[in-house]
């Protein structure tokens, strides 16, 4: 602790408030993000995904000699994307009755195996769409909430114990308890972050990310042996008890013994509609996006920052909370330590969110894209003669590395761009 | 010498308040072995008199010592009921002084190698959350190399090539193509997970590493062995521990005392200034930046080939994010670092001999490390002051 000032140019305060905005340098992520979303629109992002699976593919060919493309086919069928190649003449039950109508695609999973993979998909697609959403939430307002893991492992929690308990409760409101629950667990912890971020300005990088490990090895804790929560009858299985069974989601696809696609998929599509709404019709919005801007101008504008700060985060941590409570009511139903060690799904959501360029469409589309990967190279689903599940998932890993270093390299892709389009202006000059 | 240290030792008031911290210690400290007070009465006398002081130091007007003292005098009464609450026995078993210590430096040498990486490159400027992908970096490639040459001197080199290769990339994003240095740093931490994970598959195909693999010697240190105390402790340490201490000094050193030193700081607080008077910001951050790569690897290699002597899939879990923890908690200078290491070591050493008691509120005390530091963060106990331009990237006139 000995040693001279760390500043060598006297203490920062002497030169004003943080205010550099020299040429765009300092400008904060999200404003940069907007910039470039103006820019290059959907065409990044595509860039971005093509190039990561080239280099991925290179690595295949490199370590295995096997021919990337049978990989990625491979993964895209463990994915079922195949499903919608399958076109024939089915019948679809209508929901809630006993007719059917005509549908081109065969739905029913004991005839067709894309079918079952398919839902496997979904069934990762709504959480990461959360995830998503939680992370893009906070980059409209300037935040990197880092912290969608630990979110959505409270969210977890949450909706495992009040789902194994209370069984005086009736079916529907014991799910949506549950899920109230979970979600709450998720703003309150992200709240903690964004409650810092505006008292004392601590980064929210920082504190999400050190409520990230709190929150696992409170998991941990909780349904380790010996826990308080963990399972009553199986002393020595580190896991938590089983949700009763009328607080679990209804299959609306496929069997629910072989974990069919349950009704969070519509949540999750009402969860975009929402982000949509609040961001681009609603006051809370606006200023939302108007402190991710440019809080100094928010400030002048008379939106208060620090509100704002608080209401993202906590907003943002009541969508991963919500990932991790549907999760659990969804398909899990249960937690094991394990579990909570080892799920990522929250992590992957800041991938999705900078893919989708913090837009519900980007964020429905690259949710999409990595919940295939997911499913697609999980053992259960990838042909192992023609690639090692193992192998594969750390492919999936190292695809989401690439994607994650190439889209927040946007001066790059802008730059690039503005080189287009200033040659493109020479060119225009020159014959005239 | 010994004039000038007095000079720097606290006064008034705030000797009060140190005092009282101390004091709380003591009245933990005697409930435990070798003294182990069975009698409730002294630690809570003690822890009082320690709160005292700190009431004392407080009308004094020393407000956050002061504030310590008195947390510090009430956990020592609450900590201490327990221990003479709990049989003997386990207290022997948990609380092995000498094994202790030993295992605090055992687990914080990793945390301060990657401390001090990160020390360097926050210091530049350069934020990196990705200390954790290059450990982890370190930790394979430091075991493949091990492996595949047949010397832990060639694994470290290969440990610190990769760090280096993957700090390379993220001082080009952050530096040259001016990416978000946080989303950069995020980035390789998901490529490394890949690319190590991948080789390792690939490598070993699922059997794990071999058993025999040359690992990095203890260093015996026979005169020490009839040592009370010291001998347990020291005689017989990794070659990476004494390397840490080392790096640990040799930190402090370039930072504060060297010009090198005296111009990475200046690029870290006040990039434009230092550009002004001729230092080339780029080429001090991609230093920076490569050396923390190097280091926070070789903390890696002592991971998977100085301590478990395998590699599992993403085995340092986690270790990379308390090194950023322990940079912030000591208020980015090497001692405090080094501290705040020797302290998060020391949660994890007794989160490893806690289950004698009770498998699962040992874990809390895993999560220690991480609640200290978000405490640090929210200005409770003093105020963390990053570098002024960590974070920004420079861009040349």
């Amino acid at each position: 602790m000995s040693g001279p000032d760390p500043s060598p140019f006297g203490p920062p305060p002497d030169l004003g408030p943080p205010k550099p905005p020299e040429s765009g340098d300092s400008a904060s992520f999200a404003s940069r993000l907007a910039l470039a979303q103006r820019a290059g629109g959907a065409v990044v992002p595509l860039l971005t995904t093509i190039l990561a699976f080239l280099i991925g593919g290179l690595v295949v060919l490199a370590t295995t000699g096997k021919n990337p493309l049978t990989t990625y086919k491979a993964i895209f069928e463990g994915a079922g994307f195949n499903w919608f190649f399958e076109v024939g003449s089915y019948q679809l039950r209508v929901p809630f009755t006993d007719s059917h109508i005509w549908f081109p695609w065969n739905t029913n999973d004991f005839e067709s195996l894309a079918a079952l993979n398919l839902q496997q998909t979904l069934i990762f697609w709504v959480p990461l769409v959360f995830t998503g959403l939680a992370v893009a939430f906070a980059f409209r307002c300037g935040l990197f909430n880092i912290g969608g893991q630990g979110q959505y492992l409270v969210g977890s929690i949450m909706a495992v114990w009040v789902g194994s308990s209370l069984p005086q409760l009736p079916g529907l409101i014991h799910i949506v308890a549950a899920i109230v629950a979970g979600a709450l667990a998720g703003a309150a912890w992200a709240g903690i972050a964004g409650l810092l971020k505006a008292l004392v300005g601590a980064h929210e990088v920082i504190s999400t990310i050190m409520l990230n490990w709190v929150a696992i090895w409170v998991g941990v804790f909780l349904f380790g042996l010996g826990g308080p929560l963990q399972n009553d009858t199986q002393e020595f299985v580190p896991v938590s008890n089983d949700i009763l069974d009328e607080s679990k989601l209804k299959v609306f696809w496929g069997d629910p013994l072989l974990q069919g696609l349950h009704v969070g998929f519509f949540v999750a599509i009402a969860a975009l509609v929402v982000y949509w709404i609040t961001l681009n019709r609603t006051t809370l919005g606006y200023e939302v996006r108007a402190v991710g801007y440019n809080p100094e101008a928010a400030r002048y504008g008379g939106i208060s920052v620090a509100k704002n700060y608080f209401l993202a985060m906590a907003i943002s941590g009541t969508f991963a909370g919500l990932a991790g409570a549907i999760d659990i009511v969804g398909w899990q139903f249960r937690i094991n330590t394990n579990d909570v060690l080892l799920s990522s799904i929250g992590f992957t959501g800041i991938a999705v969110a900078l893919l989708g360029r913090n837009t519900a469409f980007g964020v429905a589309l690259s949710g999409l894209l990595f919940a295939a990967l997911i499913t697609g190279t999980s053992t259960r689903n990838l042909d192992p003669e023609i690639f090692k599940p193992e192998l594969a998932s750390n492919l999936t890993l190292l695809i989401q590395g690439l994607v994650v270093l190439f889209v927040g390299a946007d001066v790059l892709i802008l730059s690039l761009l503005g080189l287009r389009k200033r040659r493109r202006r020479r060119a225009v000059e020159t014959p005239a | 010498m010994i004039e000038r240290l007095l000079a720097k030792l606290p006064r008034g008031a705030r000797a009060i308040a140190w005092v009282g911290i101390l004091v709380g210690v003591l009245a933990f400290w005697v409930a435990l072995p070798p003294l182990a007070i069975r009698h409730p009465i002294l630690p809570i006398l003690i822890g009082v008199v320690g709160i005292g002081l700190g009431i004392g130091a407080l009308s004094r007007g020393v407000r956050r010592l002061a504030w310590g003292a008195v947390v510090i005098g009430v956990l020592g009464i609450a900590l201490g009921y327990l221990a003479t609450r709990s049989s003997v026995g386990h207290l022997d078993q948990v609380v092995v002084w000498s094994a202790l210590t030993a295992a605090m430096l055992r687990y914080a040498t990793p945390l301060a190698f990657a401390a001090m990486g990160g020390l360097f490159s926050e210091r530049s400027g350069v934020v990196n959350i990705g200390l954790e992908g290059m450990m982890l970096s370190g930790a394979f490639f430091g075991i493949l190399g091990a492996d595949k040459l047949n010397h832990w001197a060639l694994g470290l080199l290969c440990a610190a090539l990769a760090g280096a290769g993957f700090a390379l990339i993220h001082a080009f994003f952050a530096i040259h193509l001016r990416a978000d240095q946080i989303v950069g740093g995020f980035a390789i931490n998901f490529l490394a997970m890949g690319i190590t994970g991948y080789l390792f598959i690939d490598i070993y195909s699922g059997e794990g590493t071999p058993p025999d693999v040359s690992d990095i010697p203890d260093v015996h240190l026979g005169f020490l062995k009839d040592w009370y105390f010291v001998g347990p402790i020291f005689g017989q340490l990794n070659l990476m521990i004494w390397l840490a201490a080392l790096t640990i000094v040799a930190t402090w050193v370039v930072m504060f005392k060297t010009p090198i030193g005296l111009r990475i700081r200046a690029v870290g607080e006040h990039p434009r200034a230092a550009d002004t008077v001729g230092i080339s910001v780029y080429k001090i951050r991609y230093a920076a930046v490569v050396l923390s790569g190097v280091l926070a690897a070789l903390g890696g290699a002592y991971l998977s080939i100085g301590f478990v002597n395998s590699f599992n899939q993403n085995m340092t879990a986690g270790r990379g994010y308390i090194a950023l923890a322990a940079v912030i908690f000591g208020n980015w200078r090497p001692w405090g670092a080094a501290a705040a290491a020797l302290l998060f070591g020391f949660s994890s050493a007794l989160a490893q001999r806690l289950p004698a008691y009770s498998e699962s509120a040992a874990v809390l005390f895993q999560a220690l490390p991480y609640v200290l530091t978000l405490i640090a963060v929210a200005g409770v106990i003093g105020r963390s002051i990053p570098p002024a331009a960590v974070g920004r990237p420079y861009k040349k006139q």
